[in-house]
């Protein structure tokens, strides 16, 4: 499942959510991003015990800013509402179906 | 017994996929090894307007991502691991890289060219948060915020310029006293009131805490130390060919690209080489995706001895 992160949200989707969050942090004028996208979500319908969260960092200066992210792609896994691991630009599926891997209980 | 392929490519820029294409039609059945990132250098880009077939120009993730699923296509096997270092002394040819070791009876490196870096310990600390190689992808991030590009080529000229539409200041840091860059990128810039220029200048430390807050700045005629406040920094310093892997195991000029009399050939027998590895002049898409078909046609030949 994947679902759209923004600042109102943020604390319910996320932070107060137990078990793995993968947030993609993105803009529409990020090409990389336009690769990277379609990957996120695929893990967020076909894989079990992890949620997939989109932040348009364009409408969400706030959390971008709060989690130091100044270079998208960035995608960063969150482990009961903590960010865990932290990934910048466009990587094989594989590499966070590792991460997801390595987190989950 | 060991797993031997016929051919192993190493990268996935548009001369490794061009190479995979090919190799893969001729059944070959190639073994891509993509790096961690895949799709090379055209992954940071735009638009690219000058790759022939698409009249509108094409984005350059997108440009990848077609060469790539066009490899699949055609069963190439793709695995996402970087390639560390290779054995090339005796056959099969061994490739390590992280979790794995490959072998293969042939070999064509197409592992391209990286942004330079400047070397120094501070740069690395801020990777990321605030040290970047790529105005376009992470320009927007410095809306009203200052920065400084280090270079005096065309390509600091040009992030220096598509900079100003979000900081509210762009300082240029140039080693020397005049640009190298070509005299139109020189006048956009300097006529930009937007941007400063710091002449012999070089960055000896980059300063922040969680992210960039500035620069140490040495004169390079004075030896002189100055501190510069900026949110980030963006390296536009030029590129160096990915040869780590292969040092001791083929001839590599003094600038570290690997020596190719016919743009084909490497020093060693069954090993092959395409695109900007191999390369200092010319640096396109599309004379990497050539020599990647060059590439592949001879190592048919060779296999097939």
């Amino acid at each position: 499942m994947t679902v759209q992160v923004n600042e109102t949200n943020f604390a319910q989707e996320v932070q107060q959510k137990d078990g793995l969050v993968l947030l993609d942090f993105w803009a529409p004028w990020c090409g990389p991003c336009r690769i990277l996208g379609p990957i996120i979500e695929e893990i967020g319908d076909t894989v079990e015990g992890v949620t997939v969260g989109k932040v348009n960092v364009d409408e969400n200066p706030v959390l971008s800013e709060q989690f130091g992210v100044r270079s998208i792609p960035t995608v960063i896994l969150f482990k009961d509402g903590q960010p865990v691991e932290q990934v910048v630009g466009v990587r094989a599926k594989e590499v966070f179906l590792a991460l997801i891997e390595k987190y989950k209980v | 017994m060991e797993d031997v392929r016929k051919l192993a490519i190493i990268g996935s820029g548009p001369a490794g996929l061009t190479a995979t294409i090919y190799a893969a039609r001729a059944n070959l059945s190639p073994i891509v090894l993509a790096g961690i990132e895949f799709g090379g250098q055209l992954m940071t880009t735009t638009k690219v307007e000058n790759y022939p077939g698409f009249i509108e120009g094409i984005d350059g993730p997108e440009l990848m991502n077609n060469m790539m699923e066009q490899a699949k296509r055609f069963g190439a096997e793709i695995v996402y691991e970087f390639v560390r270092s290779t054995d090339f002394s005796k056959k099969p040819f061994v490739l390590k890289t992280d979790s794995n070791e490959y072998l293969a009876e042939s070999v064509i490196v197409a592992t391209g060219s990286t942004p330079r870096r400047l070397g120094i310990e501070s740069e690395q600390r801020f990777w990321g948060k605030g040290v970047s190689t790529c105005a376009t992808c992470d320009g927007a991030f410095y809306k009203d915020k200052i920065v400084a590009v280090i270079g005096g080529g065309d390509s600091a000229m040009e992030e220096s310029t598509f900079l100003t539409k979000f900081a509210s200041k762009v300082y240029i840091i140039h080693r020397r006293d005049e640009f190298k860059a070509s005299k139109v990128m020189q006048e956009r810039a300097l006529n930009n009131e937007k941007i400063n220029i710091v002449w012999s200048s070089e960055v000896v430390e980059v300063v922040g805490d969680t992210f960039v807050t500035g620069l140490k700045l040495k004169d390079t005629n004075t030896g002189e130390e100055s501190e510069l406040s900026v949110d980030g920094m963006f390296l536009a310093i030029g590129h160096e060919p990915m040869t780590e892997p292969f040092v001791g195991q083929m001839e590599l000029d003094p600038r570290k690209y690997i020596v190719t009399e016919d743009g084909v050939h490497t020093s060693v027998d069954g090993v092959f080489v395409a695109g900007d590895v191999a390369d200092h002049v010319y640096q396109q898409a599309i004379t990497a995706a050539g020599m990647g078909c060059k590439a592949a046609i001879m190592v048919e030949k060779y296999l097939a001895g």
